[in-house]
């Protein structure tokens, strides 16, 4: 089936995986955004393990979702993969040591002889939360701002600065993106307080965290989208795949693929009916049009990234070393043979949606907390 | 492309790699174990419905939650450590090693991320049957993970199914199947998947005659071991017969790990084994001290032969064959692997260099050269051979090497009849006297980690300097950065770690103390 698929094809069919997948993890911060409220909604213990709890019980989906993000990536773009990891060095270390102390600190928060105590944990959950989701988004806006690269002959990344990606930070468009997705987490983290925690008290509190989030989410999410379809942005010759500039070519890109430019409409208008319907009638359910919008939304960014031949990773130090999707590319054999994976992924997403609902169907309360065995 | 890499940075970065590596392998195995170890005995529970089987599944699942938790955390940081500090190795290979993490991923992880949430949280909002699925599908979760990453390691000792592409500059995938099935893969697959159950019921048999020492919780403690002797002892009998496929494939695949593991020097017919040896301070080369003369060695006649070639009179070649070559047995001197490895090298840069300068009949002929077989077989395959500087730098470090292996070899004979005895005591209810065997379970609790990390010693030090065996060392793979970064990032994420596995332990060994609990749920 995929075998009779051209190369173009196999790569473009792996660009909307990747970009699913990111979609997917933007939506799941929630657990990020969540664990920077846990001193904001909860003023008690029992609240803080409350909400601690419903996060702790979601928070590998995200991990895994970054871990399997990761994987894809190198199993379809290895290009990308080695020039981004290999040369941006500080930027991805700092994210992964930020994913590296959320791990543990549900399991060992609560436990007796835990040697750090609860609060270092907590900490450790909302220092996650907030530079996790920042880093992420800063690091993505370079996909529109370039970075600071070069390939030899043998592709071989050569990184022209000896800041190793942190000069991602003074592009403050980079930044508005990672300061986007942090508020957009918070959000959702919110969104899901109320959909998953039986209390009135944190109920209302998340509430009005997702009004008081939303006025900077937006601020910065507006900025960072009219900013992208006004500036140059980087084209290639698909038949020389010779880099140059074009002026609003991101904009072009949504004019010339209208069903992105559709998705992304849809996507924003579902994150704000989730805000909305949350904020004026206070229902408890917001987190699913708000979340399909967000992946809809992430989804539509990242296809502008690397569709109708745009550089996705382009260069700043050598624009003609700026990746594509054809040049970061597996072989034909590879993207075959990883595409007969993927026909797993709707199986995967099954079986999650029904642990989900099996596992959510009744909201965590006071009482839960007192007589579940495993708490966090 | 290389002269600007020195030696420090690869060392800092191995050393990196080992430190990340090593930590992540101290929690894995007792996941891979354990988590197969809870879904027998909560089948036990399932069948009998004897609550006391649900007791212990949680108790022994409690310690599973906080193992689990930080080997998750070492281990994303090696998935992208292989793009931040191997970024020349990430492309020159990512066509194949990626689609195994991305298979690990996909069909793995999810599964093991998704119904562990059920195995921990579920017990009271899904049926009995739904939750032993979920336990068991959590087990094997953890271990199809292992699968896909030991397929990958795998990949690295013995690179089969790819094709290279002077193009790309990498090597690309043409058979999926080779890759995924390759001897390689299976043994290793079979071989630390049980090495991981062996440790994991060591552990639980361990843990449970600490129990017994202090009077406390007898019936658990016996069931306990009843459970986990079993399946150690399977266990152990399979980790000696797949590690016994192991060796040959290494004997026939990476010669030069064979010989450093076994210490062999000096290749013979009818070669014999060293049982147990002791290397001394002087070496039987001058000019390398890495070659360690023996004080004392117990050699067994032949079986080495036999063990590598399943032939008593086959010849096993040693370090300094490879090194200087054997006309006899058909074995190249290095020089001359090296000599044509520089020349693969030297016509891929010239076929780039046609290219670069638009002179495309020079380009041509050159790819076609390059592609033929004759280059291929006789040239090409010896590409990270041009690498090379120094001789010395192909022979693996010996003592550690040898130590390691023999280490591993001896703890886990021991562990065989240290699970016969746990059976044989249990059945026969004799395990609350016999007290000297309750202290030694518990100190065989440590060795089973030592033997565990001696594994990884011998596959991947006795594999240096390669990154993909013959094609590609470690100085060719490395990210070109500053040396001192990388200082940076080990000692950061050294004190991590460490921060971590004391927390782990601390919090572990409270646990144990506390005990299991008498559970009141509802099912």
């Amino acid at each position: 089936m995929f075998e009779n698929l051209s190369h173009l094809a196999l790569q473009q069919y792996w660009w909307v995986i990747v970009s699913l997948l990111a979609a997917l993890f933007v939506f799941l911060t929630f657990v990020q955004g969540g664990q920077t409220l846990i001193y904001t909604i909860a003023k008690n213990e029992t609240e803080r393990t409350m909400l601690v709890n419903t996060l702790g019980r979601k928070w590998e989906f995200t991990f895994t979702t970054l871990v399997t993000f990761g994987g894809a990536f190198f199993a379809s773009f290895p290009l990308f993969y080695s020039t981004s990891f290999g040369g941006a060095y500080w930027v991805w270390l700092a994210i992964l040591i930020f994913f590296v102390i959320q791990a543990v600190s549900y399991e060992y928060r609560k436990k007796p002889a835990n040697f750090l105590g609860t609060k270092t944990f907590e900490i450790f959950l909302v220092l996650n939360g907030a530079f996790g989701t920042i880093l992420v988004g800063t690091a993505v806006g370079t996909f529109f701002n370039g970075a600071m690269f070069s390939l030899n002959d043998m592709n071989n990344v050569i990184w022209e600065t000896p800041w190793r990606g942190l000069e991602a930070v003074l592009t403050f468009h980079n930044v508005a993106l990672g300061l986007s997705v942090f508020f957009l987490a918070r959000i959702l983290g919110a969104l899901y307080f109320m959909n998953s925690v039986d209390s009135e008290p944190v109920l209302e509190r998340s509430q009005k965290q997702v009004l008081f989030n939303t006025i900077p989410f937006l601020g910065f999410f507006l900025y960072f989208l009219i900013r992208l379809m006004l500036k140059d942005g980087y084209a290639y010759d698909p038949a020389t795949g010779e880099v140059f500039m074009e002026k609003f070519k991101y904009f072009n890109n949504l004019l010339a693929m209208p069903l992105v430019a559709i998705i992304l409409v849809i996507g924003v208008l579902g994150v704000l009916l989730g805000i909305g319907r949350t904020v004026f009638q206070k229902v408890t359910c917001g987190i699913w049009p708000a979340g399909a919008g967000t992946v809809l939304t992430v989804l539509a960014l990242f296809l502008i990234a690397g569709f109708n031949g745009t550089s996705f990773y382009p260069s700043n130090a050598d624009l003609q070393s700026s990746l594509t999707i054809v040049k970061a590319s597996s072989s034909h054999f590879t993207l075959t043979a990883m595409s007969y994976v993927s026909l797993f992924v709707p199986f995967v997403l099954a079986y999650i949606w029904w642990v989900w609902r099996a596992m959510n169907k009744k909201k965590i309360d006071e009482k839960e907390m007192e007589e579940e065995s495993h708490v966090y | 492309m290389l002269e600007a890499i020195d030696l420090s940075l690869v060392n800092w970065s191995r050393a990196q790699f080992a430190l990340t590596a090593m930590y992540h392998w101290m929690f894995v195995p007792l996941t891979l174990g354990l988590t197969v170890i809870i879904a027998i005995m909560e089948s036990l529970y399932v069948k009998t419905g004897n609550p006391e089987w649900k007791k212990i599944t949680k108790f022994w699942m409690t310690l599973f939650g906080i193992n689990f938790a930080i080997g998750v955390a070492t281990g994303i940081i090696l998935e992208f450590e292989f793009g931040t500090n191997w970024s020349n190795y990430s492309w020159f290979v990512g066509d194949i090693f990626g689609a195994p993490l991305a298979i690990e991923g996909i069909l793995a992880f999810f599964l093991e991320s998704t119904f562990i949430a059920v195995m921990f949280f579920g017990w009271n909002k899904v049926s009995k049957k739904v939750h032993l699925l979920s336990t068991w599908l959590t087990a094997i979760g953890a271990n199809l993970s292992a699968l896909w990453i030991l397929v990958a390691n795998a990949w690295m000792q013995k690179p089969v199914g790819m094709v290279f592409n002077p193009e790309t500059a990498r090597n690309e995938m043409v058979n999926f199947w080779d890759v995924l099935f390759s001897p390689m893969a299976v043994h290793k697959f079979l071989h630390t998947t049980s090495s991981g159950f062996v440790l994991a019921a060591i552990f639980v048999i361990g843990i449970s005659a600490w129990f017994i020492l202090k009077k406390r919780e007898i019936v658990f403690a016996r069931k306990s071991i009843a459970v986990a002797a079993i399946f150690g002892f399977l266990s152990s009998v399979y980790v000696i017969g797949t590690g016994d496929s192991s060796a040959r494939d290494i004997a026939r695949e990476q010669p030069m790990k064979f010989a450093a593991f076994e210490g062999l020097y000096n290749g013979s017919e009818g070669a014999g084994l060293i049982a147990f040896g002791f290397m001394s301070s002087s070496e039987t080369d001058p000019n390398n001290e890495n070659l360690k003369d023996f004080n004392m060695k117990i050699e067994i006649p032949n079986v080495l032969s036999y063990m590598a070639f399943m032939d008593w009179d086959a010849f096993v070649p040693g370090i300094n064959d490879l090194i200087e070559g054997n006309p006899k047995y058909g074995i190249m001197p290095a020089w001359e692997k090296i000599e044509r490895g520089k020349q693969a090298i030297a016509k891929l840069k010239a076929f780039k260099d046609a290219r670069k300068a638009g002179n495309e009949a020079a380009a041509e002929k050159l790819k076609t050269e390059f592609m033929s077989p004759n280059f291929q077989n006789n040239y090409f395959k010896y590409f990270g051979y041009g690498y090379i500087e120094d001789e010395n730098m192909l022979i693996p470090s010996v003592p550690l090497s040898f130590y390691s292996f023999h280490i591993m070899v001896i703890l886990g004979m021991y562990f065989m009849f240290f699970f016969m005895y746990a059976f044989l005591y249990t059945i026969k209810t004799k395990l609350r006297q016999k007290r000297w065997f309750l202290h030694l379970a518990i100190w065989t609790i440590p060795l089973a980690y030592i033997a565990s990390q001696a594994g990884w010693i011998v596959a991947e030090v006795g594999r240096q300097p390669w990154v993909i065996q013959d094609l590609m060392p470690t100085v060719a793979a490395v990210t070109k950065i500053s040396a001192s970064a990388v200082q940076v990032t080990f000692w950061l994420f050294a004190a991590i770690f460490t921060m971590l596995l004391i927390a782990e332990i601390k919090i572990m060994v409270r646990q144990i103390k506390i005990g299991p609990k008498m559970d009141g749920g509802t099912h």
